[in-house]
Protein backbone atom coordinates (compact mmCIF):
# COMPACT_ATOMS: atom_id res chain seq x y z
CA UNK A 1 0.00 0.00 0.00
CA UNK A 2 1.33 3.46 -0.82
CA UNK A 3 2.02 5.96 1.94
CA UNK A 4 -1.04 8.07 1.17
CA UNK A 5 -3.51 5.17 1.42
CA UNK A 6 -1.85 3.82 4.54
CA UNK A 7 -1.94 7.16 6.35
CA UNK A 8 -5.45 7.82 5.12
CA UNK A 9 -6.63 4.47 6.51
CA UNK A 10 -5.02 5.03 9.89
CA UNK A 11 -6.43 8.55 10.08
CA UNK A 12 -9.88 7.30 9.12
CA UNK A 13 -10.02 4.60 11.74
CA UNK A 14 -7.92 4.43 14.89
CA UNK A 15 -6.71 8.01 14.98
CA UNK A 16 -10.24 9.28 14.46
CA UNK A 17 -11.50 7.01 17.22
CA UNK A 18 -8.69 8.03 19.57
CA UNK A 19 -9.26 11.73 19.03
CA UNK A 20 -12.99 11.44 19.44
CA UNK A 21 -12.56 9.41 22.65
CA UNK A 22 -10.14 12.01 23.97
CA UNK A 23 -12.63 14.77 23.19
CA UNK A 24 -15.47 12.92 24.97
CA UNK A 25 -13.12 12.32 27.88
CA UNK A 26 -12.42 16.03 28.14
CA UNK A 27 -16.14 16.73 28.15
CA UNK A 28 -16.70 14.28 30.98
CA UNK A 29 -13.66 15.56 32.87
CA UNK A 30 -14.82 19.17 32.61
CA UNK A 31 -18.14 18.33 34.23
CA UNK A 32 -16.96 15.77 36.83
CA UNK A 33 -18.65 16.72 40.11
CA UNK A 34 -15.41 15.95 41.99
CA UNK A 35 -13.64 18.64 39.94
CA UNK A 36 -16.22 21.28 40.71
CA UNK A 37 -14.17 22.94 43.46
CA UNK A 38 -11.13 23.03 41.20
CA UNK A 39 -13.15 24.78 38.47
CA UNK A 40 -14.43 27.35 40.95
CA UNK A 41 -10.93 27.91 42.24
CA UNK A 42 -9.48 28.33 38.75
CA UNK A 43 -12.19 30.75 37.68
CA UNK A 44 -11.18 33.11 40.52
CA UNK A 45 -7.52 33.33 39.44
CA UNK A 46 -7.91 36.71 37.66
CA UNK A 47 -9.04 38.25 40.94
CA UNK A 48 -6.01 37.09 42.90
CA UNK A 49 -2.39 38.19 42.61
CA UNK A 50 -3.36 41.81 43.02
CA UNK A 51 -0.59 44.28 43.12
CA UNK A 52 0.03 47.91 43.95
CA UNK A 53 -0.83 49.47 40.64
CA UNK A 54 -3.70 47.14 39.87
CA UNK A 55 -6.89 48.95 40.83
CA UNK A 56 -9.52 46.40 41.78
CA UNK A 57 -12.63 45.97 39.63
CA UNK A 58 -14.35 49.06 38.33
CA UNK A 59 -17.22 48.99 40.81
CA UNK A 60 -14.82 50.08 43.56
CA UNK A 61 -13.94 53.26 41.70
CA UNK A 62 -14.11 55.33 44.86
CA UNK A 63 -11.04 53.87 46.52
CA UNK A 64 -7.90 54.03 44.49
CA UNK A 65 -5.03 52.06 45.93
CA UNK A 66 -2.72 52.84 43.02
CA UNK B 1 28.69 37.23 27.64
CA UNK B 2 29.20 40.70 26.13
CA UNK B 3 32.17 39.39 24.15
CA UNK B 4 30.07 36.63 22.59
CA UNK B 5 27.41 39.21 21.71
CA UNK B 6 30.04 41.45 20.14
CA UNK B 7 31.45 38.62 18.03
CA UNK B 8 27.98 37.58 16.86
CA UNK B 9 26.90 41.13 16.04
CA UNK B 10 30.17 41.68 14.20
CA UNK B 11 29.60 38.59 12.07
CA UNK B 12 26.00 39.61 11.34
CA UNK B 13 27.13 43.10 10.29
CA UNK B 14 29.80 41.62 8.02
CA UNK B 15 27.48 39.08 6.37
CA UNK B 16 24.79 41.74 5.92
CA UNK B 17 27.32 44.02 4.26
CA UNK B 18 28.33 41.23 1.88
CA UNK B 19 24.64 40.48 1.22
CA UNK B 20 23.98 44.14 0.45
CA UNK B 21 26.80 44.12 -2.05
CA UNK B 22 25.98 40.83 -3.77
CA UNK B 23 22.18 41.13 -3.61
CA UNK B 24 20.27 39.86 -6.64
CA UNK B 25 17.25 42.09 -6.09
CA UNK B 26 16.26 45.43 -4.60
CA UNK B 27 14.20 44.11 -1.65
CA UNK B 28 17.00 41.85 -0.51
CA UNK B 29 19.53 44.66 -0.83
CA UNK B 30 17.45 47.11 1.21
CA UNK B 31 16.87 44.46 3.88
CA UNK B 32 20.55 43.58 4.03
CA UNK B 33 21.46 47.23 4.53
CA UNK B 34 18.76 47.59 7.19
CA UNK B 35 20.09 44.57 9.08
CA UNK B 36 23.65 45.82 8.68
CA UNK B 37 22.77 49.20 10.20
CA UNK B 38 20.79 47.64 13.08
CA UNK B 39 23.49 45.07 13.86
CA UNK B 40 26.21 47.72 13.75
CA UNK B 41 24.21 50.04 15.99
CA UNK B 42 23.73 47.20 18.50
CA UNK B 43 27.43 46.39 18.26
CA UNK B 44 28.34 49.94 19.30
CA UNK B 45 25.74 49.87 22.04
CA UNK B 46 26.99 46.59 23.49
CA UNK B 47 30.58 47.76 23.16
CA UNK B 48 29.93 50.89 25.21
CA UNK B 49 28.43 48.78 28.00
CA UNK B 50 31.09 46.10 28.04
CA UNK B 51 32.90 45.75 31.36
CA UNK B 52 30.71 48.47 32.89
CA UNK B 53 28.74 47.86 36.05
CA UNK B 54 25.19 47.05 35.06
CA UNK B 55 22.20 48.12 37.14
CA UNK B 56 20.65 45.25 39.09
CA UNK B 57 17.42 44.01 37.52
CA UNK B 58 14.47 45.00 39.67
CA UNK B 59 13.17 42.08 41.66
CA UNK B 60 9.73 41.56 43.06
CA UNK B 61 7.79 43.41 40.36
CA UNK B 62 6.02 42.24 37.21
CA UNK B 63 7.89 42.76 33.93
CA UNK B 64 5.57 45.42 32.55
CA UNK B 65 8.02 47.46 30.47
CA UNK B 66 7.66 45.20 27.46
CA UNK B 67 3.87 45.35 27.80
CA UNK B 68 3.94 49.15 27.81
CA UNK B 69 5.98 49.04 24.62
CA UNK B 70 3.55 46.49 23.18
CA UNK B 71 0.50 48.65 23.91
CA UNK B 72 2.10 51.64 22.16
CA UNK B 73 3.22 49.48 19.22
CA UNK B 74 -0.31 48.08 18.91
CA UNK B 75 -1.77 51.57 18.61
CA UNK B 76 0.95 52.69 16.18
CA UNK B 77 0.59 49.73 13.81
CA UNK B 78 -3.18 49.93 14.13
CA UNK B 79 -3.19 53.47 12.76
CA UNK B 80 -0.71 52.51 10.01
CA UNK B 81 -2.77 49.46 8.98
CA UNK B 82 -6.15 51.26 9.07
CA UNK B 83 -4.69 54.17 7.08
CA UNK B 84 -3.36 51.92 4.33
CA UNK B 85 -6.65 49.99 4.36
CA UNK B 86 -8.68 53.16 3.91
CA UNK B 87 -6.37 54.32 1.14
CA UNK B 88 -6.60 51.09 -0.84
CA UNK B 89 -10.39 51.10 -0.38
CA UNK B 90 -10.40 54.44 -2.20
CA UNK B 91 -7.92 53.10 -4.76
CA UNK B 92 -10.56 50.51 -5.68
CA UNK B 93 -13.22 53.20 -6.02
CA UNK B 94 -10.94 55.71 -7.77
CA UNK B 95 -8.15 53.91 -9.69
CA UNK B 96 -6.42 57.28 -10.34
CA UNK B 97 -5.12 56.93 -6.78
CA UNK B 98 -2.64 54.39 -8.15
CA UNK B 99 -0.41 57.41 -8.83
CA UNK B 100 1.88 57.17 -11.82
CA UNK B 101 4.81 58.62 -9.90
CA UNK B 102 4.49 55.93 -7.24
CA UNK B 103 4.68 52.91 -9.55
CA UNK B 104 5.23 50.12 -8.94
CA UNK B 105 5.65 50.62 -5.18
CA UNK B 106 2.29 52.12 -4.27
CA UNK B 107 -0.11 50.25 -6.51
CA UNK B 108 -3.03 48.34 -5.04
CA UNK B 109 -1.39 44.97 -5.51
CA UNK B 110 1.56 45.87 -3.30
CA UNK B 111 -0.33 47.92 -0.74
CA UNK B 112 -2.98 45.28 -0.10
CA UNK B 113 -0.66 42.72 1.56
CA UNK B 114 0.87 45.65 3.45
CA UNK B 115 -2.60 46.42 4.82
CA UNK B 116 -3.51 42.82 5.70
CA UNK B 117 -0.19 42.09 7.37
CA UNK B 118 -0.17 45.44 9.19
CA UNK B 119 -3.59 44.91 10.73
CA UNK B 120 -3.37 41.16 11.40
CA UNK B 121 0.27 40.64 12.34
CA UNK B 122 1.42 44.11 13.39
CA UNK B 123 -1.71 45.43 15.15
CA UNK B 124 -3.19 42.07 16.16
CA UNK B 125 0.16 40.39 16.82
CA UNK B 126 1.45 43.16 19.07
CA UNK B 127 -1.86 43.18 20.91
CA UNK B 128 -1.60 39.41 21.41
CA UNK B 129 2.02 39.51 22.61
CA UNK B 130 1.35 42.40 25.00
CA UNK B 131 -1.86 40.99 26.47
CA UNK B 132 -0.53 37.44 26.71
CA UNK B 133 2.52 38.70 28.64
CA UNK B 134 0.22 40.70 30.92
CA UNK B 135 -2.26 37.88 31.47
CA UNK B 136 0.27 35.09 31.98
CA UNK B 137 2.04 37.09 34.70
CA UNK B 138 -1.15 38.06 36.53
CA UNK B 139 -2.67 34.61 36.38
CA UNK B 140 0.56 32.85 37.33
CA UNK B 141 1.61 35.25 40.06
CA UNK B 142 5.19 35.44 38.76
CA UNK B 143 7.14 37.75 36.49
CA UNK B 144 8.03 36.79 32.92
CA UNK B 145 10.54 34.00 32.62
CA UNK B 146 13.78 34.59 30.77
CA UNK B 147 14.62 38.17 31.73
CA UNK B 148 15.31 40.17 28.59
CA UNK B 149 14.06 37.41 26.27
CA UNK B 150 10.68 39.16 26.32
CA UNK B 151 12.35 42.30 24.94
CA UNK B 152 13.99 40.17 22.25
CA UNK B 153 10.53 38.90 21.32
CA UNK B 154 9.16 42.44 21.14
CA UNK B 155 11.94 44.00 19.08
CA UNK B 156 12.44 40.87 16.97
CA UNK B 157 8.76 40.96 16.10
CA UNK B 158 8.94 44.65 15.13
CA UNK B 159 11.89 43.84 12.87
CA UNK B 160 9.85 41.06 11.27
CA UNK B 161 7.04 43.54 10.59
CA UNK B 162 9.38 46.12 9.06
CA UNK B 163 11.08 43.49 6.86
CA UNK B 164 7.73 42.09 5.73
CA UNK B 165 6.18 45.49 5.02
CA UNK B 166 9.13 46.95 3.11
CA UNK B 167 9.51 43.65 1.26
CA UNK B 168 5.95 43.88 -0.11
CA UNK B 169 6.49 47.42 -1.37
CA UNK B 170 9.76 46.44 -3.04
CA UNK B 171 8.23 43.36 -4.63
CA UNK B 172 9.48 40.48 -2.46
CA UNK B 173 6.55 38.12 -1.96
CA UNK B 174 5.94 34.39 -2.18
CA UNK B 175 2.31 35.11 -3.14
CA UNK B 176 0.72 33.15 -0.29
CA UNK B 177 -2.20 34.90 1.36
CA UNK B 178 -1.25 36.06 4.89
CA UNK B 179 2.15 34.36 4.41
CA UNK B 180 3.70 36.66 1.83
CA UNK B 181 7.13 37.26 3.44
CA UNK B 182 10.05 35.55 1.75
CA UNK B 183 12.27 32.84 3.21
CA UNK B 184 14.73 34.84 5.34
CA UNK B 185 11.91 36.82 6.95
CA UNK B 186 10.13 33.52 7.67
CA UNK B 187 13.24 32.09 9.32
CA UNK B 188 13.62 35.20 11.47
CA UNK B 189 9.99 35.01 12.56
CA UNK B 190 10.47 31.34 13.48
CA UNK B 191 13.35 32.27 15.80
CA UNK B 192 11.37 35.10 17.41
CA UNK B 193 8.31 32.91 17.78
CA UNK B 194 10.23 30.10 19.50
CA UNK B 195 11.61 32.68 21.94
CA UNK B 196 8.01 33.83 22.54
CA UNK B 197 6.97 30.23 23.23
CA UNK B 198 9.90 29.79 25.62
CA UNK B 199 9.05 32.95 27.59
CA UNK B 200 5.38 32.02 27.79
CA UNK B 201 5.92 28.37 28.72
CA UNK B 202 8.68 29.28 31.17
CA UNK B 203 6.36 31.68 32.96
CA UNK B 204 3.60 29.09 33.17
CA UNK B 205 6.08 26.55 34.46
CA UNK B 206 7.22 28.88 37.26
CA UNK B 207 3.66 29.76 38.28
CA UNK B 208 2.52 30.07 41.88
CA UNK B 209 -1.07 29.17 41.07
CA UNK B 210 -2.12 25.54 41.15
CA UNK B 211 -4.17 25.73 37.94
CA UNK B 212 -3.29 27.16 34.57
CA UNK B 213 -6.02 29.72 33.93
CA UNK B 214 -8.06 29.05 30.78
CA UNK B 215 -6.90 32.26 29.06
CA UNK B 216 -3.38 30.84 29.10
CA UNK B 217 -4.59 27.66 27.40
CA UNK B 218 -5.91 29.74 24.52
CA UNK B 219 -2.73 31.82 24.33
CA UNK B 220 -0.55 28.72 24.43
CA UNK B 221 -2.52 26.92 21.73
CA UNK B 222 -2.26 30.06 19.60
CA UNK B 223 1.52 30.22 20.00
CA UNK B 224 2.13 26.52 19.35
CA UNK B 225 -0.26 26.18 16.42
CA UNK B 226 0.98 29.34 14.71
CA UNK B 227 4.53 28.00 14.99
CA UNK B 228 3.48 24.73 13.36
CA UNK B 229 1.41 26.38 10.60
CA UNK B 230 4.08 28.94 9.83
CA UNK B 231 6.88 26.42 9.46
CA UNK B 232 4.94 23.96 7.30
CA UNK B 233 3.35 26.53 5.01
CA UNK B 234 6.69 28.25 4.44
CA UNK B 235 8.72 25.19 3.45
CA UNK B 236 10.61 26.66 0.55
CA UNK B 237 14.08 26.59 -0.96
CA UNK B 238 15.77 29.90 -1.73
CA UNK B 239 17.04 30.23 -5.28
CA UNK B 240 20.16 31.89 -3.95
CA UNK B 241 21.41 32.82 -0.49
CA UNK B 242 21.91 36.35 -1.84
CA UNK B 243 18.40 36.87 -3.16
CA UNK B 244 14.84 37.01 -1.82
CA UNK B 245 13.26 34.62 -4.33
CA UNK B 246 12.40 31.11 -3.15
CA UNK B 247 10.57 28.09 -4.55
CA UNK B 248 7.87 26.23 -2.64
CA UNK B 249 8.48 22.59 -1.74
CA UNK B 250 4.82 21.66 -2.33
CA UNK B 251 3.21 22.29 -5.67
CA UNK B 252 -0.22 22.30 -7.26
CA UNK B 253 -3.21 21.23 -5.21
CA UNK B 254 -1.02 20.11 -2.30
CA UNK B 255 0.40 23.61 -2.11
CA UNK B 256 -3.08 25.13 -2.30
CA UNK B 257 -4.36 22.85 0.46
CA UNK B 258 -1.35 23.57 2.70
CA UNK B 259 -1.83 27.29 2.10
CA UNK B 260 -5.48 27.26 3.14
CA UNK B 261 -4.87 24.87 5.99
CA UNK B 262 -2.48 27.62 7.11
CA UNK B 263 -4.76 30.47 6.03
CA UNK B 264 -7.85 29.35 7.84
CA UNK B 265 -5.97 28.44 10.98
CA UNK B 266 -4.34 31.86 10.93
CA UNK B 267 -7.93 32.99 11.40
CA UNK B 268 -8.71 30.16 13.82
CA UNK B 269 -5.69 30.36 16.07
CA UNK B 270 -4.21 33.82 15.55
CA UNK B 271 -7.42 35.83 15.29
CA UNK B 272 -9.68 33.54 17.33
CA UNK B 273 -7.87 31.43 19.94
CA UNK B 274 -5.41 34.18 20.86
CA UNK B 275 -8.11 36.83 21.13
CA UNK B 276 -10.29 34.46 23.13
CA UNK B 277 -7.40 34.36 25.57
CA UNK B 278 -7.87 38.11 25.95
CA UNK B 279 -11.61 37.65 26.30
CA UNK B 280 -11.34 35.07 29.11
CA UNK B 281 -9.18 37.38 31.20
CA UNK B 282 -10.25 40.95 30.45
CA UNK B 283 -14.03 40.47 30.24
CA UNK B 284 -14.22 38.93 33.75
CA UNK B 285 -11.82 41.62 35.01
CA UNK B 286 -13.82 44.48 33.55
CA UNK B 287 -17.13 42.98 34.69
CA UNK B 288 -15.68 42.35 38.15
CA UNK B 289 -16.96 38.78 38.25
CA UNK B 290 -15.61 35.37 37.20
CA UNK B 291 -16.41 33.87 33.82
CA UNK B 292 -20.00 32.56 33.57
CA UNK B 293 -19.02 28.89 33.30
CA UNK B 294 -15.48 27.67 33.65
CA UNK B 295 -16.61 24.19 32.57
CA UNK B 296 -18.01 25.58 29.36
CA UNK B 297 -14.72 27.35 28.72
CA UNK B 298 -12.93 23.98 28.85
CA UNK B 299 -15.34 22.52 26.30
CA UNK B 300 -15.00 25.70 24.22
CA UNK B 301 -11.23 25.31 24.20
CA UNK B 302 -11.02 21.66 23.23
CA UNK B 303 -13.81 21.88 20.67
CA UNK B 304 -12.08 24.78 18.90
CA UNK B 305 -8.75 22.95 18.94
CA UNK B 306 -10.23 19.78 17.52
CA UNK B 307 -12.43 21.39 14.88
CA UNK B 308 -10.66 24.46 13.52
CA UNK B 309 -7.69 22.59 12.13
CA UNK B 310 -9.93 20.75 9.62
CA UNK B 311 -11.89 23.73 8.30
CA UNK B 312 -9.37 25.03 5.76
CA UNK B 313 -10.59 23.16 2.62
CA UNK B 314 -13.75 25.30 2.47
CA UNK B 315 -11.53 27.95 0.83
CA UNK B 316 -11.08 25.58 -2.11
CA UNK B 317 -14.62 24.57 -3.13
CA UNK B 318 -14.98 23.83 -6.84
CA UNK B 319 -11.24 23.56 -7.40
CA UNK B 320 -8.87 20.67 -8.14
CA UNK B 321 -9.15 19.68 -4.48
CA UNK B 322 -10.89 16.29 -4.13
CA UNK B 323 -14.57 16.51 -3.19
CA UNK B 324 -14.13 14.50 0.00
CA UNK B 325 -11.62 17.06 1.29
CA UNK B 326 -13.81 20.04 0.54
CA UNK B 327 -16.82 18.27 2.08
CA UNK B 328 -14.74 17.53 5.17
CA UNK B 329 -13.81 21.19 5.43
CA UNK B 330 -17.41 22.25 5.02
CA UNK B 331 -18.73 19.84 7.65
CA UNK B 332 -16.16 20.84 10.23
CA UNK B 333 -16.82 24.50 9.52
CA UNK B 334 -20.49 24.02 10.23
CA UNK B 335 -19.84 22.06 13.44
CA UNK B 336 -17.58 24.93 14.53
CA UNK B 337 -20.58 27.19 14.84
CA UNK B 338 -21.59 25.48 18.10
CA UNK B 339 -18.41 25.89 20.20
CA UNK B 340 -18.03 29.41 18.82
CA UNK B 341 -21.44 30.41 20.07
CA UNK B 342 -20.82 28.55 23.30
CA UNK B 343 -17.81 30.77 23.83
CA UNK B 344 -19.73 33.90 22.92
CA UNK B 345 -22.53 33.02 25.32
CA UNK B 346 -19.97 32.27 28.02
CA UNK B 347 -18.47 35.72 27.55
CA UNK B 348 -21.77 37.56 27.41
CA UNK B 349 -23.29 35.74 30.39
CA UNK B 350 -20.29 36.78 32.47
CA UNK B 351 -22.15 40.07 32.67
CA UNK B 352 -25.07 38.39 34.42
CA UNK B 353 -25.95 40.63 37.33
CA UNK B 354 -23.78 43.40 35.94
CA UNK B 355 -25.71 44.29 32.81
CA UNK B 356 -26.07 47.86 34.10
CA UNK B 357 -22.36 48.29 33.30
CA UNK B 358 -23.34 48.40 29.63
CA UNK B 359 -24.93 51.76 30.32
CA UNK B 360 -22.18 53.21 32.47
CA UNK B 361 -18.98 51.64 31.23
CA UNK B 362 -17.95 52.28 27.59
CA UNK B 363 -15.10 49.74 27.86
CA UNK B 364 -17.57 47.02 28.83
CA UNK B 365 -19.72 48.06 25.91
CA UNK B 366 -16.75 47.52 23.57
CA UNK B 367 -16.18 44.05 24.97
CA UNK B 368 -19.83 43.17 24.48
CA UNK B 369 -19.90 44.54 20.94
CA UNK B 370 -16.79 42.57 20.07
CA UNK B 371 -18.43 39.40 21.38
CA UNK B 372 -21.49 40.25 19.33
CA UNK B 373 -19.36 40.47 16.20
CA UNK B 374 -17.58 37.26 17.17
CA UNK B 375 -20.98 35.58 17.25
CA UNK B 376 -22.07 37.15 14.00
CA UNK B 377 -18.98 36.25 12.01
CA UNK B 378 -18.83 32.73 13.43
CA UNK B 379 -22.35 32.25 12.13
CA UNK B 380 -21.69 33.90 8.78
CA UNK B 381 -18.48 31.88 8.25
CA UNK B 382 -20.02 28.40 8.57
CA UNK B 383 -22.89 29.52 6.37
CA UNK B 384 -20.50 30.74 3.66
CA UNK B 385 -18.55 27.48 3.85
CA UNK B 386 -21.58 25.54 2.61
CA UNK B 387 -20.80 24.65 -0.99
CA UNK B 388 -24.02 26.04 -2.45
CA UNK B 389 -23.68 29.36 -0.62
CA UNK B 390 -20.00 29.48 -1.47
CA UNK B 391 -20.78 29.18 -5.18
CA UNK B 392 -22.45 32.56 -4.86
CA UNK B 393 -20.16 34.21 -2.32
CA UNK B 394 -16.71 33.04 -3.33
CA UNK B 395 -14.41 35.52 -5.09
CA UNK B 396 -16.93 38.30 -4.37
CA UNK B 397 -16.77 41.19 -1.90
CA UNK B 398 -19.01 39.26 0.47
CA UNK B 399 -15.87 37.44 1.60
CA UNK B 400 -14.14 40.77 2.19
CA UNK B 401 -17.13 41.96 4.20
CA UNK B 402 -17.11 38.78 6.29
CA UNK B 403 -13.42 39.10 7.05
CA UNK B 404 -13.83 42.72 8.09
CA UNK B 405 -16.84 42.19 10.34
CA UNK B 406 -14.69 39.63 12.14
CA UNK B 407 -11.47 41.63 12.06
CA UNK B 408 -12.83 45.12 12.77
CA UNK B 409 -15.71 44.01 14.95
CA UNK B 410 -14.27 41.17 16.97
CA UNK B 411 -10.48 41.62 16.89
CA UNK B 412 -10.47 45.40 16.61
CA UNK B 413 -13.03 46.14 19.28
CA UNK B 414 -11.63 43.68 21.84
CA UNK B 415 -8.14 45.08 21.25
CA UNK B 416 -9.35 48.66 21.75
CA UNK B 417 -11.11 47.61 24.95
CA UNK B 418 -7.93 45.89 26.19
CA UNK B 419 -5.88 49.01 25.40
CA UNK B 420 -8.34 51.10 27.41
CA UNK B 421 -8.06 48.58 30.25
CA UNK B 422 -4.26 48.36 30.19
CA UNK B 423 -3.13 51.93 29.50
CA UNK B 424 -4.23 53.46 32.84
CA UNK B 425 -2.98 50.43 34.77
CA UNK B 426 0.45 50.37 33.15
CA UNK B 427 1.02 54.08 33.65
CA UNK B 428 -0.45 54.28 37.14
CA UNK B 429 -3.58 56.28 36.27
CA UNK B 430 -6.98 55.62 37.73
CA UNK B 431 -8.66 55.57 34.32
CA UNK B 432 -8.30 56.89 30.80
CA UNK B 433 -7.96 60.66 30.40
CA UNK B 434 -11.36 60.97 28.76
CA UNK B 435 -14.19 58.47 29.20
CA UNK B 436 -16.40 60.32 26.72
CA UNK B 437 -13.70 59.95 24.08
CA UNK B 438 -13.99 56.17 24.53
CA UNK B 439 -17.67 56.59 23.87
CA UNK B 440 -16.92 58.55 20.71
CA UNK B 441 -14.50 55.88 19.61
CA UNK B 442 -17.12 53.22 20.23
CA UNK B 443 -19.72 54.90 18.04
CA UNK B 444 -17.35 55.96 15.27
CA UNK B 445 -15.96 52.43 15.01
CA UNK B 446 -19.39 50.80 15.17
CA UNK B 447 -20.81 53.04 12.48
CA UNK B 448 -17.71 52.43 10.35
CA UNK B 449 -18.12 48.65 10.61
CA UNK B 450 -21.82 48.83 9.82
CA UNK B 451 -21.15 50.87 6.66
CA UNK B 452 -18.34 48.52 5.69
CA UNK B 453 -20.18 45.24 6.24
CA UNK B 454 -23.48 46.40 4.76
CA UNK B 455 -21.92 47.79 1.57
CA UNK B 456 -19.89 44.62 1.10
CA UNK B 457 -22.95 42.41 1.52
CA UNK B 458 -24.80 44.38 -1.12
CA UNK B 459 -21.94 44.54 -3.56
CA UNK B 460 -20.85 40.95 -2.95
CA UNK B 461 -24.25 39.38 -3.52
CA UNK B 462 -24.91 41.67 -6.47
CA UNK B 463 -21.58 40.72 -7.99
CA UNK B 464 -22.18 37.00 -7.43
CA UNK B 465 -25.62 37.20 -9.03
CA UNK B 466 -24.32 39.22 -11.99
CA UNK B 467 -21.54 36.72 -12.64
CA UNK B 468 -23.93 33.78 -12.85
CA UNK B 469 -26.70 35.51 -14.81
CA UNK B 470 -27.31 33.84 -18.19
CA UNK B 471 -29.79 34.72 -20.92
CA UNK B 472 -32.26 32.30 -22.52
CA UNK B 473 -29.57 31.22 -24.99
CA UNK B 474 -27.26 30.25 -22.12
CA UNK B 475 -24.83 33.12 -22.66
CA UNK B 476 -23.44 35.14 -19.76
CA UNK B 477 -25.25 38.47 -19.54
CA UNK B 478 -22.58 40.56 -17.79
CA UNK B 479 -18.93 41.10 -18.47
CA UNK B 480 -16.54 41.44 -15.55
CA UNK B 481 -16.23 45.18 -16.17
CA UNK B 482 -20.01 45.53 -15.83
CA UNK B 483 -19.81 44.30 -12.24
CA UNK B 484 -16.93 46.65 -11.51
CA UNK B 485 -18.84 49.73 -12.61
CA UNK B 486 -21.98 48.56 -10.79
CA UNK B 487 -20.00 48.31 -7.55
CA UNK B 488 -18.77 51.91 -7.55
CA UNK B 489 -21.27 53.45 -5.08
CA UNK B 490 -20.73 50.61 -2.59
CA UNK B 491 -16.97 51.05 -2.84
CA UNK B 492 -17.34 54.70 -1.87
CA UNK B 493 -19.53 53.75 1.10
CA UNK B 494 -16.96 51.15 2.15
CA UNK B 495 -14.21 53.76 1.97
CA UNK B 496 -16.26 56.11 4.17
CA UNK B 497 -16.73 53.28 6.67
CA UNK B 498 -12.96 52.96 6.76
CA UNK B 499 -12.61 56.71 7.38
CA UNK B 500 -14.96 56.46 10.37
CA UNK B 501 -13.13 53.45 11.80
CA UNK B 502 -9.79 55.21 11.36
CA UNK B 503 -11.05 58.40 13.02
CA UNK B 504 -12.23 56.36 15.99
CA UNK B 505 -8.75 54.89 16.32
CA UNK B 506 -7.23 58.39 16.11
CA UNK B 507 -9.47 59.47 18.98
CA UNK B 508 -8.09 56.50 20.92
CA UNK B 509 -4.49 57.50 20.22
CA UNK B 510 -5.19 61.06 21.41
CA UNK B 511 -6.79 59.63 24.57
CA UNK B 512 -3.78 57.37 25.16
CA UNK B 513 -1.42 60.29 24.63
CA UNK B 514 -3.25 62.41 27.19
CA UNK B 515 -3.33 59.50 29.67
CA UNK B 516 0.34 58.64 29.34
CA UNK B 517 1.63 62.23 29.14
CA UNK B 518 3.38 63.16 32.35
CA UNK B 519 2.70 59.76 33.91
CA UNK B 520 5.46 57.57 35.25
CA UNK B 521 5.53 53.86 34.36
CA UNK B 522 3.74 52.04 37.16
CA UNK B 523 5.52 49.31 39.05
CA UNK B 524 3.39 46.42 40.18
CA UNK B 525 4.72 44.25 42.99
CA UNK B 526 4.54 40.49 42.77
CA UNK B 527 2.22 38.70 45.14
CA UNK B 528 3.67 36.35 47.73
CA UNK B 529 1.20 33.55 47.33
CA UNK B 530 2.06 30.11 48.63
CA UNK B 531 3.75 28.12 45.88
CA UNK B 532 1.87 25.27 44.27
CA UNK B 533 2.79 21.90 45.70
Amino acid sequence: MDTYSLLRQIADSWVLLAMFTFFLGVGVWAFLPSQSAARKDASMIPFRNHDGADTPAVDQKGQNNG
Amino acid sequence: MDYIKLILLGIVTLVAAMAASWAHDLAYQVHAMLIMVIAFGMFIWVLRQTDEIKPEPQDGIYSDGVIRAGVIATAFWGIAGFLVGTFIAFQLAFPELNFDWGQPFTNFGRLRPLHTSAVIFAFGGNALIATSFYVVQRTSGVKLWGGNAAWFVFWGYQLFIVLAATGYLLGATQSKEYAEPEWYVDIWLTIVWLAYLAVFLGTIYMRRERHIYVANWFFLSFIITVAMLHVINNLSIPVSFWGSKSVQVFSGVQDAMTQWWYGHNAVGFFLTAGFLGMMYYFVPKQAGRPVYSYKLSIIHFWALIFLYIWAGPHHLHYTALPDWASTLGMVFSIILWMPSWGGMINGLMTLQGAWDKLRTDPIMRMFVLSLGFYGMSTFEGPMMSIRAVNSLSHYTDWTIGHVHSGALGWNGMITFACIYFLTPKLWGRKQMYSMSAINWHFWLATLGIVLYAASMWVTGIMEGLMWREVDDQGFLVNSFADTVSAKFPMYVVRGLGGVLFLSGALVMVWNMWMTIRGAKPATATLPHATPAE
